[in-house]
């Protein structure tokens, strides 16, 4: 059962993480790495026992659950469970028996092993700490049995481990973890130790219940927002509505006047109003009257900002991946052999929309801060943060929370500076909640992208192709060291690498950036390539008169392991059969798609029907995927009908436009999501696979954005360019 | 000073009445189960029961709720179907993040009380109003049958 | 034969032209705005009871800057003398009409682009005669015809209010009619026509409350120039007085005391409501430009003169106007059969949460659709625009109901709006998504 932090305090008080480390008696049971703990609200203080930690991600107690620190933070995508299951996989222990502790921010030891800073995201959690935590639970195993060996002087092979109780057979005699666990955190931890041979797993593979999920469904999972301080105030906020437009001039009597506001803080590019519930507090903010200075971005407009994009795609790039003599091949023009196809494909700036708005809280006092927040990069929070206040990032600790949806919008630290530059100027602990509007309006966007594409295809084989992708780069920004030769190496994921045989190949890049706050959005990269890329393939099978399934397959003779993907999918999905009729539109069409990036092998076949007015309603999706080894496929399931939802609702009505700067969108009647009445019926198929695990968060929205697309094209005979899907372009006239 | 009786006990609100009932709830009585969302009744995260009927707490006025019995996700669990739809949601493994699944279990369990037997046009009238991001529809239409069939 | 054809042709043209001015006399004969009362109604000077002008008795001895925003309030300058999200009065309001747009001027103190170097008489000109200071004519999308009936102190009394304004420097800008529309002159002949020009004229038979609410509602509120029907001329059609009109798009709704198309079976607490706060229980909410009257005007003066106005809307005759009458009282019960498969799904995914599928309104009485007049239009106009940008006093950053024009298609919204209509209303409505367009490009 995770532990939110507020159960957490028990008076102990602060312990250097090197003492923690090393544990012994010295660490009390509870404060694992010297996360200082807010006061518990509702239930009684629990007695900690004191124990041992192991390592960074086991501390066993004296009595009672065993600690195991979540190096990723969990979202939604099941990822505590799959890290714990990783751990009590080695370590020999129930899920029952276990807590689940946020990590705090510390890069040495919670460091991601791809990124390097702490960070959630990407969908890498299982490919980069599957290992490292399976390593964890065994050496913390292999120190707990080498007491217990010599206490009674047999040889540790001898001993079995089962439920957190070390037995030796032979001899009848049975000692608990808890019992060696303060001899056993005295132990120099082995650096050798065997991993598990996957024949004897017993929770890694299962479909194991999660552990987050008995809090969630009773209310009493605190999430960020739900935090509560003694003395806290509520703060609500208003940036300006022209993005990086400054504040000329408020009148803070107007809210000052109202019952239950405290205080007004004025910053340069917000005003916020502080009061005794958020109510009090959104009340106080709606009676002031601001101007703004609009800034730089006053005349930036959705048309322009698309004609730029376009117009940069045209200029020069860096070349990403070059096989043989594409370009020359394709500059031969529409008098070289075989078809020559080009096509663009644009992609628009989208808000995360989780349903949790942003929000953090915020406690300045005494030369420290502290905060309290769900975030994806607890690491960038505390930098943020001190850097605010101009103290040491030690001086800030960051009490991490089980996110109410992440999807690449808590990947920024952006609202905790927010919060602490109010906190800043307010006594006592405050909690700073953005409106949906202002979690809408003041996002970071996931960028706009433009994918230029050129094929030559002579005997359905493509001979040529070149993919030039246009953006931003977030990489450069979030992670400059992975920003290399001026390549985004997350926005041409999907162009660079495509599962299929396209001949002499060109892909480039082109970094292209608008003003506009742009950072991860769920699928990332390959939401844009891949969509691309599969749109395209419809586009050429189309042209060159063939069924898009066989014009996949006719590129996928080297990739046996996708064409089992593509395979499956368009089996399942009864690929080749009439469409079904809708009551939902007379216009039906099926499309696939298939992808592989994280990792992860997905095809998807979608169904669709049209109205005469050009709505579209999905009507079934199949899912085939290859994910490589799977930790809990009941939670890959969900990952994948999820991400195919969030999907859907991107690819028929995501959209952030901008009009004088200003983002015309703000709410859930604007910014449309797609509702359960909407939703088709989602069929996974899971491949068994030995493969290394691939990441399983991203694919499912990747892949079903160009299955739809596809299968419009199908149903009406329009390819559509420009997401989302426009209804006008695709009516017909009755 | 307004009294309001939420899961059974009685709260003096000191918060005037026309503030919404989910931010009394939230901010004043600390009952942070329920969720904000979206402030306008478009995502369904901030459902209560009044009177055993799934409402918007967000759209309420704490002043308007009267002698009416308040309902939360933190009670819900004390009547046998909001039990049932908690346990279907565990079997199933409904839940991702989470956040929106407190009103999305209210409404489910509004909709249990009021009809047994729902089909899938019931359970979308009773459930669209509620969003989930994650996306765990396919979920939800399955653990309401499979609460009402236990 | 030829002298025949000639003959006849003179004759047809001597009938066409008495028929023409028979139709012009019609509509240039009519009676004044309140006729209807009877009575012999006498100069301002000559009344003998509590002056009809002014600001109400409980504001008598306010400072002249109260009593002058109040006349300002009553004459409901702002709402279109000031653009979207732009400075109050200074202008700048789009009205899309069928000659063309036309932008309101900047009513602000700056000399240089409002009214800074106005002087009163200049300013009298302007309210009571549609004549600028530079005499060129204001097209009668101004009121003038029924600001006219003001008086002479109480323009004043809203000129001293602007004057108190910061002034606001931006440009007026220009119309863009085409012709014949854009011969400012000849609403010279138009005023000629249209504009009595004269002064409110009290009516003793009629009680003091009658009669003030008679200056409110025709004079200052001006209420009749959307709610009266238009003749082809453009002026207003007084034998059909409060028959309904349109505004921008939006239905403005029979007003008069029929009780199936106007408020003839409205309660003067459901009218008082309604006025003062935009909402009357069971009625509806006021929303479109009749949600800026209330928010701008009518929720600012007192009580006294909402009753004075409840007063004297109750002594209109019904009348029927050219708008769609409803099929009957809207049903108690929402219909529950109704075909209509994607607006049953817009309907349950954004609309049940606030308004129920009883209609009774889950949470707020606001939200009540039972009984009320929007969903019991069959033309269901009213009720699209609401879908379509949101209805009701929210916050500055939204309005209490949403609007879903954005990111809902034409055909969503027609069919959202004929699903309501059949569910709550007499008769459904049966709106296209070509007429969403339409209702699109109207506002």
């Amino acid at each position: 059962m995770p532990l939110d932090p507020e159960e957490r305090r028990d008076g102990a008080g602060r312990l250097s993480r090197r003492s923690l480390l090393r544990g012994g008696a010295a660490a009390l049971g509870g404060l694992v790495l010297g996360i200082s703990l807010p006061a518990k609200r509702a239930r009684a203080d629990k007695p900690r026992a004191v124990g041992a930690a192991m390592n960074a991600f086991v501390h066993i107690p004296t009595q009672g659950s065993v600690s195991l620190i979540m190096p990723a933070v969990e979202m939604g995508q099941g990822v505590y469970t799959s890290q714990a299951m990783c751990m009590a996989e080695e370590l020999d222990i129930g899920l029952d028996q276990i807590e689940a502790i946020h990590a705090p921010p510390d890069r040495e030891h919670y460091g991601h092993p791809i990124f390097y800073v702490q960070a959630t995201g990407g969908s890498t959690t299982t490919m980069a700490w599957t290992e490292p935590l399976r390593k964890a639970g065994a050496t913390a195993r292999a120190m707990l049995v080498s007491v217990a060996a010599a206490e009674w002087n047999v040889p540790a092979a001898e001993l079995v481990t089962e439920r957190g109780v070390i037995t030796h057979t032979a001899s009848g005699r049975a000692l608990s973890y808890g019992e060696v666990a303060d001899r056993a955190g005295r132990l120099q931890p082995p650096t050798d130790v065997a991993l598990k041979s996957p024949d004897r797993f017993r929770l890694i593979g299962t479909r194991a219940r999660r552990i987050d999920t008995p809090d969630k469904v009773v209310g009493r999972t605190v999430y960020g927002i739900d935090v509560i301080r003694p003395g806290m105030t509520f703060a609500a906020l208003m940036a300006s509505p022209v993005l990086g437009g400054k504040l000329d001039h408020v009148d803070e009597a107007p809210a000052l006047a109202m019952p239950g506001v405290r205080q007004v803080v004025v910053l340069e590019d917000i005003v916020a109003v502080v009061g005794d519930t958020t109510w009090a507090a959104e009340q106080g903010l709606c009676a002031l009257h601001m101007t703004w200075s609009p800034g730089a971005n006053a005349s930036l407009d959705q048309a322009r900002l698309w004609a730029d994009t376009e117009t940069a795609s045209t200029g020069p790039g860096v070349t990403v991946r070059k096989e043989g003599d594409a370009a020359g091949k394709l500059a031969a023009g529409k008098r070289g052999a075989g078809t020559l196809i080009e096509a663009s494909y644009e992609l628009p700036f989208l808000a995360h929309a989780s349903m949790e708005v942003q929000n953090c809280t915020v406690h300045v006092h005494d030369g420290v801060c502290e905060i309290w927040v769900g975030t994806q990069v607890p690491g960038y929070a505390q930098a943020g943060a001190a850097q605010v206040l101009g103290i040491a990032p030690e001086k800030v600790t960051v009490n991490n929370h089980l996110i109410g949806g992440g999807f690449g919008g808590r990947l920024e630290a952006a609202p905790v500076v927010t919060a602490t530059r109010i906190a800043q100027k307010v006594a006592g602990p405050v909690k700073v909640i953005w409106s949906r509007e202002q979690d809408i309006r003041q996002d970071m966007f996931r960028p706009l992208y433009h994918n230029r594409l050129t094929a030559r295809v002579e005997n359905g084989r493509v001979t040529a192709w070149h993919h030039r992708v246009t953006g931003p780069s977030i990489l450069a920004r979030w992670l400059p060291p992975a920003f290399k030769d001026g390549i985004d190496s997350d926005a041409i994921d999907g162009a660079a690498e495509p599962p299929y045989a396209l001949g002499e190949m060109l892909v480039d890049y082109v970094r292209h950036e608008n003003g506009v706050p742009f950072s991860f959005w769920r699928g990332v990269g390959p939401n844009s390539t891949v969509f691309s890329v599969e749109s395209f393939l419809d586009l050429l099978a189309r042209k060159t008169g063939t069924d898009p399934v066989t014009f996949r397959r006719g590129l996928l003779e080297r990739n046996p392991r996708a064409l089992a993907v593509l395979n499956a999918a368009a089996a399942k999905a009864g690929w080749g059969s009439p469409v079904p009729q809708s009551p939902f539109g007379r216009r039906t069409g099926r499309g696939v798609a298939l992808m592989h990036a994280f990792g992860s092998l997905l095809a998807c076949v979608a169904e669709v029907a049209v109205t005469d007015g050009g709505d579209v309603r999905v009507t079934k999706v199949v899912v085939a995927a290859d994910v490589g080894r799977v930790i809990n496929p009941d939670t890959v399931v969900a990952q994948i009908q999820g991400g195919v939802v969030f999907g859907i609702a991107a690819v028929l009505h995501n959209r952030i436009t901008l009009a004088g700067g200003r983002v015309e969108q703000s709410n859930f009647n604007d910014y449309r999501l797609l509702r359960i009445n909407e939703t088709p019926a989602i069929e996974v198929e899971l491949l068994s696979s030995t493969q290394s695990s691939g990441g399983i968060g991203e694919p499912g929205t990747v892949i079903v954005q160009p299955a739809v697309a596809n299968a419009v094209f199908a149903a009406t005979g329009t390819q559509l360019t420009r997401m989302p899907l426009d209804a006008s372009l695709i009516a017909r006239s009755v | 000073m307004t009294a309001i009786t939420v899961n059974g006990k009685i709260y003096e609100v000191a918060s005037e009445a026309r503030t919404p009932l989910l931010w009394v709830l939230r901010d004043e009585l600390g009952l942070t189960g329920t969720k904000f969302g979206c402030g306008i009744a478009q995502c369904g995260v901030c459902t209560v029961h009044v009177d055993g009927v799934a409402v918007r707490s967000c759209q309420m006025p704490v002043g308007t709720v009267g002698q009416r019995a308040v309902t939360t996700i933190e009670g819900v669990g004390s009547t046998t179907v909001g039990a049932r739809v908690q346990k279907a949601w565990l079997d199933l493994e409904v839940v991702q993040c989470g956040y929106c699944q407190p009103g999305q279990i209210m409404a489910a369990a509004a909709l249990l009380a009021a009809n047994p037997d729902p089909d899938d046009n019931a359970i979308d009238a009773a459930m669209s109003g509620n969003l989930c991001r994650c996306g765990t529809y396919v979920r939800i239409r399955e653990g309401i049958k499979h609460a009402a069939r236990s | 034969m030829k002298r025949k054809t000639l003959l006849t042709l003179v004759a047809l043209v001597a009938v066409a032209g008495v028929a023409v001015l028979g139709v012009v006399g019609r509509m240039v004969l009519q009676p004044g705005p309140y006729a209807f009362a009877g009575g012999r109604p006498v100069a301002l000077s000559a009344y003998r009871g509590p002056s009809p002008t002014g600001v109400p008795a409980e504001l008598a001895l306010a400072d002249t800057v109260t009593r002058g925003a109040y006349v300002a309030s009553m004459a409901d300058c702002q709402a279109c003398h000031t653009a979207p999200g732009g400075q109050p009065f200074a202008g700048g309001r789009a009205f899309v009409l069928p000659f063309g747009t036309i932008y309101t001027p900047n009513l602000t103190p700056d000399p240089e682009t409002g009214i800074g170097n106005w002087t009163d008489a200049q300013f009298l000109n302007a309210v009571h005669r549609g004549i600028a200071p530079d005499g060129s004519r204001y097209y009668p999308a101004f009121p003038y015809p029924s600001y006219t009936l003001l008086s002479d102190e109480d323009v004043l009394a809203i000129k001293a209010h602007l004057f108190t304004l910061k002034p606001v420097k931006q440009a007026n800008k220009p119309n863009n009619f085409g012709f014949p529309y854009n011969q400012r002159w000849l609403m010279a002949i138009w005023s000629v026509l249209f504009n009595p020009n004269e002064r409110f004229r009290p009516v003793p038979e009629r009680s003091p409350e009658w009669n003030r609410g008679a200056y409110l509602v025709e004079a200052a509120g001006h209420c009749g120039e959307c709610h009266t029907p238009r003749n082809l001329m453009q002026a207003l059609d007084q034998r059909r007085k409060f028959g309904g009109g349109v505004a921008e798009g939006w239905t403005a709704y029979n007003i008069s005391s029929d009780t199936v198309s106007g408020v003839g079976d409205w309660s003067a607490a459901d009218l008082a409501a309604y006025l003062s706060t935009g909402h009357a229980r069971g009625r509806g909410v006021a929303s479109g430009p009749m949600a800026e009257a209330v928010e701008l005007s009518l929720s600012r003066l007192t009580k006294s003169d909402i009753g004075a106005i409840v007063t004297y809307l109750r002594s209109v005759p019904a009348v029927k106007g050219d708008l769609p009458v409803p099929a009957g009282p809207a049903p108690s019960t929402p219909q529950t059969v109704i075909d209509n498969p994607v607006g049953k799904r817009i309907f349950e995914g954004n609309c049940a949460s606030c308004h129920a599928w009883t209609g009774a309104g889950a949470a707020r009485e606001e939200a009540q659709l039972t009984g009320v007049r929007t969903v019991n239009d069959p033309s269901g106009a009213n009720a699209a625009l609401m879908i379509l940008h949101g209805s009701g006093a929210g916050t500055p950053y939204r309005p209490a109901m949403p609007g879903f024009g954005k990111a809902y298609s034409n055909d969503e919204i027609a069919a959202v709006t004929n699903y309501v209509t059949a569910r709550f209303g007499a008769r459904a409505s049966k709106l296209t998504a070509g007429d969403i367009g339409r209702l699109r490009d109207a506002n």
